[in-house]
């Protein structure tokens, strides 16, 4: 049965399914008879089957008609199969357009999946239930809302204007700035992009070998020149690679200033960690950075430190926020330009290697595919971090007079 | 709620609060478009072209024995876990395709599921209303099942799940319109979204040193950038035409992608505060489901609910590549983490590893 117009022939519809509309458009013009896809009787051995077009006629009318090409055209074909438009005559169970000599037959409309949906209350998610559930009961009152909904929907808009007022108010940056500051990041971090650079030697998913991996791990003795570079881009891309951190933390060492990141490691503690370890954690950092005299005392301007000491008295997880930012702010704008431009960060450059990339023969690949190399759990590694961290801490912790004493006393 | 509450003025009726609204929202986008002074693609002119890609299928990863709902890198790159409708939650070494460890979820339909960054535990839930955290064990005979822990509780489904900087914490959100962050030791509720006006169906945590904000997208249609400190709607973009399926961050935090069921997949500049470009084509009718970025940002992944991938040059607005292979519809997609790949999951029960 051939059709002539595409009507809504359902009664309602999920609006999620309006693409379905977009399609069923197209269904139509498929069908028409000047221009649509060009049916006839088909022969399949000696039977004559009618009415049936070949996936390859449906696949070209497609490419031509839609501007596709004929990839394209056999996906967005298949969704017409997958969605009932169209059917096959001879696989049933795949419902994919295949572009060969398969037969297939256009549905009628009354089998059209609009028809069988009806849209009930509860498809639109439990908030649009409630508001359809008010808007009938409404219509049973004849439109009069009683005294709690009155108030439900000051509120509503109470709150949105609220809202709105500080939007207008917020800050705004001009297009232009903003845009060309997306543009940069792209651009400084092209060569890092494995999708537009390759990487060195080679990307471990296309050659099987995962030596990128083992040379960028992260307690490498050499990093790479790449990694090396990437560190200089900005404060967050060395603070976030361990072994970028790591060197920062030797560069520190040897300008005494170490306690400025111990207390900013701290301080992220506090904020991600355990709630239950929130106050024991908080004495411990205003013992070890903030208290007069404190062996790793940081410096902060007197207001900040103020107002860090009071919070501390009702210690809660962002009660660090103005000295953690204060301090970040410090260690980005001035240490991080010294490390780069110091002997300690120069060093690590001229160390770095530069991997020379893979030149995989067809037979080696192969090799590699059936060589795939599996690696250490995570938790194991976990685990060994802790240890380290551990180990770390211990080492690092201000000696404490009394135990020492106590414990030379308990020697003699 | 009584601390939001504005104090009742005896004179305003439904009908002048409505209208103010209106007025307000006007003066919001005439104060947006007032910054606006460059398109996106006018930008993209001084920029060179990208060439040919040739991205292929690495790995096929078969086991699930339903439709894959969800899933999530580990932070060594090669690691993934993955849900599926019928209960199951998988962990593989996708470069292997080992699978390393399962579990049978007690509910089917697990939508959302994501992986600690510690790498020893996994998060999952969803028509259980719920997000539980399963630490995972090198000994490959115990039964994770039993050292469950059940953090979120909400009054729908759960939607989408991630962990934050730490094991320690959560994000949620859920169908029954809200988000929430949670203390996994303790199960508590730490600061608890509300704003949206229906289900939130996907959320993504900014990547930035501050680490304090997230977006969320729901089936209202909004975006919205919450403050995670106070739990307040900070930014919100309301574009799109159709349910919001998936929030992405740039990888600078200054910017955010979404795919619809409205086929469009879109960029919205957080300091310009507007959407600053529309990905689609006339022949891309079915929804996006999942979007997520390359490592420079240049590239714009996104798996649609026609069974393909497109790729699309985030800068100039054009489609570079079009990937098939699933077969059925793409329903998560996600760049690892060093990039050097991304990972689609479908309704086809597989999932594929594409470089």
């Amino acid at each position: 049965m051939t059709i002539r117009s595409d009507r809504d022939h359902g009664q309602r519809y999920r609006p999620r399914m309006s693409c379905l509309k977009k399609v069923e458009a197209i269904v139509v013009q498929m069908q028409d008879p000047s221009t649509g896809v060009k049916g006839a009787d088909q022969k399949l051995n000696v039977t004559t089957i009618p009415h049936a077009i070949t996936g390859q006629v449906i696949i070209a009318w497609i490419a031509k008609n839609m501007n596709m090409d004929s990839d394209e055209a056999q996906a967005f074909g298949t969704m017409l199969v997958a969605f009932g438009y169209i059917y096959p005559l001879q696989d049933h169970k795949k419902l994919v357009l295949k572009p060969d000599g398969s037969l297939y037959r256009f549905q009628t409309p009354y089998f059209w999946p609009v028809q069988k949906w009806k849209a009930e209350d509860t498809d639109y998610g439990f908030q649009s239930y409630l508001s359809i559930y008010l808007a009938k009961r409404n219509i049973r009152k004849k439109g009069v809302l009683d005294a709690y909904e009155q108030k439900k929907t000051y509120d509503y808009y109470r709150r949105i204007i609220i809202y709105t007022q500080q939007a207008v108010m917020r800050s705004r940056v001009k297009s232009s700035v903003s845009l060309g500051a997306l543009v940069k990041y792209m651009t400084t971090f092209k060569n890092h992009d494995p999708f537009l650079v390759p990487c060195l030697p080679s990307n471990p998913w296309q050659t099987d070998n995962d030596s990128y991996w083992e040379l960028n791990m992260t307690d490498v003795e050499v990093p790479t020149k790449m990694r090396v570079e990437r560190w200089s881009f900005s404060f967050y891309e060395l603070l976030n690679d361990p072994r970028g951190r790591a060197d920062f933390k030797v560069f520190l060492k040897k300008e005494f200033s170490g306690e400025n990141l111990a207390f900013w490691e701290a301080a992220e503690e506090l904020k991600w960690g355990t709630a239950a370890s929130m106050s024991e954690k908080a004495e411990h950092i205003f013992k070890t950075f903030l208290a007069p005299g404190a062996p790793r005392w940081i410096n902060i301007d007197g207001r900040t430190m103020g107002l860090t000491v009071k919070g501390l008295e009702h210690p809660h997880r962002y009660v660090l926020d103005a000295a953690q930012t204060h301090i970040f702010m410090l260690m980005k704008k001035d240490t991080f330009y010294r490390y780069l431009k110091s002997p300690v960060y120069k060093e690590i450059q001229k160390k770095a290697i530069s991997p020379e990339p893979h030149n995989f023969s067809d037979s080696q690949l192969q090799q590699n595919m059936r060589n795939r190399r599996p690696s250490i759990s995570p938790i194991i590694t976990w685990q060994k971090e802790q240890e380290e961290k551990a180990k770390a801490a211990a080492a690092a912790g201000p000696i404490d007079i009394k135990k020492l004493m106590a414990s030379k006393l308990d020697r003699k | 709620m009584a601390a939001q509450e504005v104090a009742a003025q005896p004179s305003d009726t439904l009908a002048t609060l409505k209208t103010e609204s209106e007025t307000l929202k006007t003066k919001l986008e005439e104060e947006r478009a007032k910054l606006h002074d460059v398109e996106l693609h006018q930008v993209a002119e001084k920029i060179e072209a990208l060439g040919q890609f040739v991205m292929k299928t690495r790995r096929t990863l078969k086991g699930h024995g339903n439709k894959v709902l969800c899933m999530d890198w580990c932070k060594d790159k090669r690691r993934i876990v993955s849900s599926s409708q019928d209960g199951k939650v998988i962990v593989w070494d996708a470069f292997t395709t080992n699978k390393e460890h399962a579990v049978t979820m007690p509910c089917t339909w697990v939508m959302a599921c994501a992986y600690a960054p510690s790498g020893c535990a996994v998060a999952c839930g969803g028509l259980d209303n719920k997000c539980s955290v399963y630490p995972l064990s090198l000994d490959k005979n115990e039964n994770l099942a039993a050292k469950k822990k059940s953090v979120a509780m909400h009054t729908n489904y759960l939607s989408a799940c991630c962990f934050t900087n730490s094991d320690m914490q959560i994000l949620t959100s859920s169908g029954d319109g809200t988000c929430a962050l949670w203390d996994v030791e303790s199960g508590q509720m730490l600061q608890s979204f509300h704003g949206h006006a229906a289900d939130v169906l996907c959320l993504d945590l900014a990547p930035s040193e501050t680490g304090n904000t997230f977006v969320s997208g729901g089936c209202d249609k909004k975006a919205c950038v919450w403050d995670m400190r106070t739990g307040q709607c900070v930014q919100s973009f309301e574009t799109h035409e159709s349910d919001i399926n998936s929030v992405r961050y740039y990888p600078s935090g200054d910017a955010f992608a979404s795919g619809s069921d409205d086929a469009t997949c879109r960029l919205y500049d957080l300091r310009a505060d507007r959407e600053v470009a529309i990905y689609s084509k006339e022949s891309i009718i079915f929804g996006a489901s999942s979007v997520d970025f390359s490592l420079s940002g240049r590239l714009l992944f996104g798996g649609y609910n026609d069974y393909t991938i497109n790729v699309w040059d985030v800068l100039k607005g054009t489609r570079v590549s079009i990937l098939f292979g699933h077969e059925n519809r793409v329903s998560t997609l996600r760049v690892s983490p060093d990039g050097t790949a991304f990972c689609s999951g479908s309704w086809d029960h597989t999932l594929r590893i594409w470089a």
